[in-house]
């Protein structure tokens, strides 16, 4: 049916790794970061990479009379939506529509945030799964934490435009997990554009794909007869590069120190790698770790612990539920599937209740999908956690449920204090699905992205077509 | 369970579905039934098993003296579901290779190949998504490549597997050839279509010609065979046309040509993959040749699927194509019901849904006689859900294979148990919880 898929997971070309915490402090625009030890210009040029994203045009909408699930946690019955210059402006009942507005008749709609995936490998791996556009993991060696996943994503992978038709509103593309330093996630508004600069999210803080276990000793070891071979290889790995970039963070620090009274002051010579992992060290970064199992989730804490630095989230975490109050404990996200179990031994453990249990122990949960496929249907995946956290006896309202693909993933990459809930002042990304989005049957019926009308399933001529799909859609439907 | 049965009923070769004789007779009472038979859905029903089949379904049955009467009032009973294409029982974790019996490199042997003999019936994929509502499945071998590059044409024999749990397997084999054709096909023949193609038509060629001259053949006084004797004795039911070619293809032009070569060659043919079906499904209908799909194939992810689209299934049953589901990742076939509602929220209708992961993957594979619906006489195999089957809300609450109840705990739920409350002075591995 689909020889390629697992095959190419195994080999290390989709397993990626998870992702990133809270951060304690407003995350440092993107290109900052990337800029930072180099010679300061003295041109108020914005810096290399940044974004150029533009919403596209919208006018203001109010959606009328739906049921809205907040991602706060509350749910409006026969509630409005006001959107009004791409925020959020209110909600409530009998809001009046300001002059011009669109005004939908939502009734018997359900309105969510957009769904936010946190970890999504389209454009790096995207549709046609060539060789040839094969771009995810930069498999040459165990530490790449130089490379940018934006410099690999194709803006035109026909992925996006299905996770769109999913309700999909932002997502994060990582590189893949055959790398100890797999390199830099971006944060992506899930926007059409001819450049992935037209679709960085704007001020997103980067993430730092690490990935422990099975992968990377697969890689080298098994495939290489190089370090690491084995899981105490990669905690050596870790630990050397994050000794060498502590120095060099140390360095650049005490140049900048001496700068003004030391005209002969040097700073280190610019190093890609280590100006990545001095951003995790400075909190600048978050770290998104592909990590499956319990034991190896305890020790990469302890890495953190050793180095000074965070773990924002752990990717799959499919044994998180055997360390719920660890991961609550230490304010570290989990991205995990519903489902997926036994396709390698590190995931033989995983369970239906991990999401809802992880949950319930008061860590943050977040249903990612690592997966084309699974990012076109992520209600569906909560819907199958919550229903086995309630078989369990969880008592998960939807209104619960839906934070897991919406506020969470948002503080899982970073971005909550401008999406991820539908509260006054937020980003207008919003859904509109056809029913309980919770339901199998559930379609998303309209997708706003900072407001603009981005997609509408009952009109063409507002479903984007990328490039590489033009001529191809198939005739007289979806795809 | 309730007798452990250490008796092993695999009959290669020939059809084994009759049931062990339940002990005893079980009335569900007061659910929505799906019969996915010509009874339709019928409310506030009951089923009567017995002897390991349905010894009555309807809203107004006699309920036998003795019976164990099981109240499901507000509860749904379909025919347990069907995995269309998979490896329960070859394969239980993918990552290493020692747990995995579906392949065999540099093998002289192609049609032969058969994966029955080496099911494990207490694998865990077997006991999670029986649990999860699996009551069988089909059992493919794949094709692999050898060090010089090429695969075997034919990858091997399928088999057709009832979950039942203990030692006993109940198998049927061969229910279909496995043969791989579009990109990945080519792959296995040096990299062009035509050479599989040629090298399909010569094994047939082969095979016929040693059955019409087996004495010839076995004095050496016949021409040099392209495969070898087992394979060529394994063909013979292909050739009669019993037994279907199981045609892993996905372009619409691929599928034509092998509309064209079954029909040249007299093969039964059933679509594996199919993700550009739709595009020909006139020609698949009028040639009566099924369809096994996977719903959610609707990327452009290769050059054999640059049609894919959601509406696959929908367009396929509205010409009249037979359809199946079956999900891509082999550990899950559970989600074959997730498919199936996604097809219905793309335009296919609920009643063919359900069809394509009961009725019609049983009837593809030989076995629609015993399985697939609930009628009398059929072997009860069946489900029981808290809601609407298709949903991904929905849970199972009873599983039954031939009439007798499966456990709906698994490793998996004992895991959820070991963990399920905060941690104490006593580590995990004190925490025992038990099976049911």
């Amino acid at each position: 049916m689909k020889p390629y898929s697992l095959l190419a997971a195994l080999s290390g070309g989709l397993l990626v790794a998870c992702a990133a915490a809270p951060v304690a402090k407003p995350p440092a625009p993107t290109a900052a970061v990337a800029a930072a030890p180099a010679v300061v210009a003295p041109t108020p040029q914005p810096p290399a990479y940044a974004s150029t994203y533009r919403p596209m045009p919208a006018v203001s909408t109010l959606l009328r009379g739906a049921t809205v699930l907040t991602g706060t946690g509350e749910r409006l019955e026969n509630a409005d939506v006001l959107l009004v210059d791409g925020k959020v402006a209110a909600l409530g009942q009998g809001l009046a529509a300001p002059a011009g507005a669109a005004v939908v008749d939502a009734k018997g709609l359900w309105v969510t945030p957009g769904i936010i995936d946190a970890h999504s490998h389209l454009g790096v791996y995207p549709s046609p799964g060539m060789r040839s556009l094969s771009d995810g993991n930069e498999a040459t060696s165990p530490n790449t934490a130089q490379v940018w996943a934006e410099h690999s994503v194709w803006p035109q992978d026909p992925g996006f435009g299905a996770a769109l038709a999913g309700g999909v509103t932002s997502l994060m593309i990582l590189p893949g997990s055959a790398n100890l330093f797999g390199g830099r996630t971006v944060t992506l508004k899930n926007v059409a554009g001819r450049s992935v600069q037209d679709m960085k999210f704007p001020g997103a803080p980067y993430g730092l794909k690490i990935a422990c276990g099975e992968n990377p000793k697969r890689v080298y070891g098994e495939g290489r007869k190089m370090l690491p071979s084995t899981r105490m290889g990669n905690m050596a790995g870790f630990r050397n590069a994050f000794i060498e970039a502590r120095k060099y963070r140390d360095d650049l620090a005490k140049y900048e120190r001496d700068r003004a009274t030391k005209p002969d002051a040097q700073p280190p010579t610019r190093n890609l790698q280590n100006e990545t992992l001095a951003g995790v060290l400075n909190g600048e970064i978050i770290v998104q770790n592909h990590c499956y199992r319990a034991d190896e989730m305890v020790q990469m804490l302890d890495l953190a612990k050793e180095f000074g630095f965070r773990i924002g989230t752990f990717h799959h975490a499919v044994e998180a539920y055997k360390i719920a109050d660890v991961l609550a404990a230490n304010g570290t996200c989990s991205a995990m599937w519903a489902d997926w179990w036994g396709f390698k031994m590190e995931s033989l453990d995983g369970i239906r209740e991990n999401i809802a249990m992880v949950d319930a122990a008061g860590a943050c949960a977040v249903v990612h999908s690592d997966s084309d496929v699974g990012i076109q249907h992520l209600n569906q995946e909560a819907s199958k956690a919550m229903a086995a956290g309630r078989r369990m006896g969880l008592n998960i309202t939807p209104e619960h449920a839906i934070t897991w693909l919406t506020r969470n993933p948002a503080r899982a990459i970073g971005v909550a204090d401008r999406t991820g809930t539908l509260e006054p002042g937020k980003m207008a990304d919003v859904t509109v699905w056809n029913g309980n989005p919770f339901s199998v049957y559930a379609l998303a019926e309209k997708v706003y992205i900072d407001g603009a009308l981005v997609y509408d399933r009952h009109d063409p001529a507002k479903q984007p077509i990328t490039d590489f799909a033009l001529g191809l859609t198939p005739a007289g439907g979806a795809r | 369970m309730n007798a452990r049965s250490l008796v092993l009923v695999a009959l290669l070769g020939t059809s084994l579905l009759s049931s062990f004789a339940s002990a005893e007779t079980i009335a569900l009472r007061g659910a929505t039934v799906y019969t996915a038979g010509p009874s339709g859905t019928l409310q506030n029903a009951t089923v009567i098993m017995q002897d390991g089949v349905i010894a009555a379904v309807g809203k107004d049955v006699r309920i036998p003296a003795g019976a164990r009467v099981v109240d499901v009032a507000g509860q749904f009973i379909t025919p347990g579901l069907i995995d269309a294409y998979g490896r329960l029982g070859v394969t239980e974790v993918d990552g290493e290779a020692a747990t995995v019996d579906e392949s065999a490199k540099g093998l002289p042997y192609s049609a032969a190949f058969s994966v029955a003999e080496a099911i494990e019936p207490r694998s865990q994929r077997i006991q999670v998504n029986r649990a999860e509502g699996i009551t069988s499945g089909l059992v493919a071998p794949e094709a692999s490549m050898d060090s010089s590059g090429l695969g075997p044409v034919i990858a091997g024999q399928a088999s057709f597997l009832r979950l039942k749990p203990g030692m006993a397997i109940d198998v049927r084999t061969p229910v279909g050839f496995v043969f791989t054709y579009g990109e990945g096909g080519a792959a296995l023949s040096g990299g062009a279509r035509s050479a599989v193609l040629l090298r399909l038509r010569a094994l047939l060629d082969d095979a016929r010609d040693y059955a019409a001259h087996r004495e010839a053949f076995n004095n050496g006084a016949r021409r040099e065979y392209t495969a070898t004797r087992q394979d060529l004795e394994a063909l013979q039911p292909l050739l009669a046309g019993k037994t279907p070619l199981l045609a892993e293809v996905h372009r619409a032009s691929d599928i034509l040509m092998l509309l064209k070569v079954a029909h040249e060659q007299h093969l039964k043919l059933v679509i594996i993959g199919g993700a550009e079906a739709w595009e020909v499904a006139p020609q698949l209908a009028a040639a009566k040749v099924p369809v096994v799909l996977d719903v959610f194939e609707n990327l452009p992810s290769s050059f054999d699927m640059l049609g894919a689209t959601f509406e696959n299934a929908a367009r396929l049953n509205a010409a009249g194509v037979e359809i199946a589901f079956a999900y891509a990742e082999h550990y899950n076939p559970r989600n074959a019901r997730q498919l199936a509602g996604n097809a219905v929220a793309h335009g296919l209708p609920f009643d063919a849904a359900l069809a394509a992961i009961t009725r019609n993957p049983a009837r593809i594979y030989g076995v629609g006689n015993t399985l697939g619906t609930l009628e009398v006489g059929k072997t009860a195999d069946l489900v029981v859900w808290d809601g609407d089957p298709l949903e991904t809300s929905t849970l199972t609450t009873q599983v039954y294979v031939g009439g007798e109840p499966v456990p709906t705990t698994s490793r998996q739920t004992l895991l959820r148990d070991r963990y399920r409350t905060p941690r104490g002075a006593v580590p995990p591995a004190y925490v025992h919880p038990t099976a049911k």
